[in-house]
This record gives C-alpha cells, structure tokens and sequence, in this order.
C-alpha cells in the first residue's frame, strides 16, 4: 500500500505533464505559446505575496525570538494538563500552525531525547504529519489575491489544528 | 481577527523581550522573518511560473473543466457557490490531490492558481475572503499528505523499529480535522455570513 502510495507519488507530475501536454496537442492547442501565456504571471504572483509574507513571517519571528512562545507554554500548561496532553508537546501544538520549520525542529527534539517509539515521540510524529502550517498557508494563498480580510479562517483553522491536537493525543493512546 | 493576532504575536513579543532584558533579539527577528519572507516568495517564482504554464495549457486542453466535472458531486456540496465545471474547482482538485500526495512543490501553485480562479467568482470586495475561499482554506490546511515522509526520516534517523507505524494515526487525526474544519467553516459561515452580493 505504501508503497503503491510513493510509486504514484514518484509518477505523479511527469504523468500530469504527459496527459497535459498530449491533450493540449490533439485538441490543437498551440502548446508552447499556451504555455508561455499562462507562465507570464508567475513572477508578479510571487512578488504579489511578499508584503503579506513579510508582515506574516516577522510577528512569527519576534513572537519566537523573544520567548513570548515560552510564556505562552508555561501558561497554558497547567490547562492542558487537565486534560491530560503531556507538557513536552506544547510547544510544538503552538507552533505548528505558525512554523512549519520550527515546529518541525521541536518534533525531531523530541524524538531525538525521549526516542521515536516512545508515546511522545508516536504522538509529536503524528502531530506533525496531520496538520499543515495555517498561518503560512493563509497568507501565502491570501496575499496572492490581494485579500487582506480573512474573516473566519483564522478560527477554522485553529479549530481544525486544535482537534488534531485531541486526536492525536487520543488515537496514540489507544493504539501504542 | 488577522489584525488582534498579529498585533498581540508582536505586542506581547516585545514585552516579553524587554521583559527578559533580551530587547535586541526583536530587532534580529524583525529582519530575519522579513528576510526569510522575501527569500520564500522569490523561491516560488520558478514553480509558480511552471505551473501556471502547465494549468494554462490543461485548461486549454479542457482538462480543467473536465475534472471539475469528474468531482462534481462532493465539490458541489462543500463550494456551492461555485457554478459546477469552473476551472476553480479543477484547480481546487488538484491542488487536495497534490496535497494528499505529498507533493509540495506542485501544491502551492495549484492552490494558487485556485484562488485566483475563486477570486474571479468573488462577489464580495475583492479584499475581503469569499465563502469558497474560506471552506477552500479549511480544507487545505487540514488536509495533508498520506505518508508524511520528512516525519518518517526523521524517525528513520533516530533508529525508529517501525518508522511508518504513524502513518495509520495520521491519515485517521487528518480525517478528524478534516471533518471538524467542513463543520466549522459551515457554522463560522452562519456566523459571520450575511451579505454575499
């Protein structure tokens, strides 16, 4: 199955460019120009995103760098541990929807000192691999249309985050 | 909402480093995210161009609409206000399938090639965040690849005895997630919904 899973993975985009490109041509689509056209606004899609990027990526920054992240954890800690989350993992429950590349950090801590079959190591792997980086993902995909009011999607995907939180929490207790 | 959190994540930030005698580290990080932000967005320039190309000769190809076509019936339930066999729902597709597959690379332009396609359908100022675009979000950050391979490296690397054994738990918290994002997004709609044009 896995395996059935990476060799699609590994087939996937030449394959998407091979069925792309053969229709194009049978439906005679004028391939290269096409494909030039659409290509155009590649470089203002990029450099549209860089305030929002910029304004995203530098609170995310100071919020870390200054240990504001810390105090945050030692606050909420005595919470969740009532309902019964271990400490060592909230750091990366906080920031895993802020930095995919420092929460990925504090996942390899973790398994690194407490073992990667351990119970925190299993529930810090599955915490990482079930939730993507919300904060990113929002501004990223915002900013690219110009959309400054994102309304309710902070709260969703927070809300989603936080049940991936409870749910890996609950799924590795049953299952390891 | 975006203006609370980001004002609170700098605010409180300061505070904590002045706080801490540690003012100097916000002035690193200030221009460290920033930095990290333009060295991102400029790194997509080249896949983003890629694809765009890709998509520009799939949806000239009629691929767009004919897979749009193919996903009609959970896509029509989750994006209503979308009109059926728009290349946003296409892109939408495409955008979940290179997400479930793992590859990132081929994701992000997707999705925001989708966006703009979303963009286009927007009737509200186009500022402010769609219906679509919202459930769209929900989806795209809670769904997430079925073998998260830098995980299971890292595991590999630490001398896990089974590496993929989180593969299982994943797909199943990913699902839960998943269900309470479409959940959410339905009833934070109802909420804060109202005057869509």
């Amino acid at each position: 199955m896995f395996a059935l899973i990476a060799e699609l993975s590994r087939w996937a985009i030449p394959g998407v460019l091979l069925i792309v490109l053969l229709a194009a041509f049978v439906r005679g689509v004028k391939v290269y120009e096409t494909f030039v056209d659409g290509a155009e606004a590649g470089f203002s899609t990029a450099v549209k995103i860089i305030p929002y990027l910029v304004a995203m990526l530098v609170a995310i920054s100071i919020f870390r760098a200054s240990g504001a992240m810390e105090v945050l954890v030692a606050a909420l800690s005595p919470v969740l541990d009532q309902v019964g989350l271990p400490a060592e993992v909230l750091p990366h429950a906080i920031m895993r929807p802020l930095s995919g590349g420092a929460a990925l950090g504090i996942a390899s801590d973790i398994i690194k000192i407490h073992g990667p079959d351990s119970f925190l190591g299993q529930l810090v792997s599955t915490m990482q691999g079930s939730c993507d980086t919300t904060f990113y993902v929002l501004t990223l995909y915002f900013g690219s249309v110009g959309v400054k009011k994102y309304r309710y999607s902070i709260i969703s995907g927070l809300l989603a985050d936080l049940t991936t939180l409870v749910a890996s929490v609950y799924i590795v207790n049953v299952i390891f | 909402m975006v203006n609370y959190v980001w004002l609170a994540m700098i605010i409180f930030g300061i505070i904590v480093a002045a706080v801490n005698g540690n003012i100097e580290a916000v002035t690193r990080a200030a221009f460290d995210g920033a930095d990290a932000a333009v060295k991102i967005s400029l790194g997509l320039i080249a896949i983003i161009t890629f694809w765009l190309g890709v998509m520009k000769l799939a949806e000239a190809a009629g691929l767009v609409r004919a897979l749009a076509w193919l996903v009609q019936p959970v896509m029509r339930f989750l994006f209503p206000g979308v009109p059926k066999e728009h290349p946003a729902m296409g892109a939408m597709m495409m955008n979940l399938s290179a997400n479930i597959l793992g590859l990132g690379n081929a994701a992000t332009p997707m999705g925001l090639i989708a966006m703009q396609e979303l963009q286009k359908l927007n009737r509200r100022r186009s500022d402010t965040a769609s219906d679509a675009m919202c459930t769209f979000l929900a989806l795209n950050t809670s769904c997430i690849t079925l073998i998260p391979t830098t995980i299971i490296g890292i595991r590999l690397l630490y001398g896990s005895a089974d590496p993929t054994a989180v593969v299982g738990p994943t797909i199943m918290a990913t699902a839960f997630s998943m269900a309470v994002a479409i959940i959410a997004d339905r009833m934070l709609r109802k909420i804060f919904g109202g005057r869509e044009r």
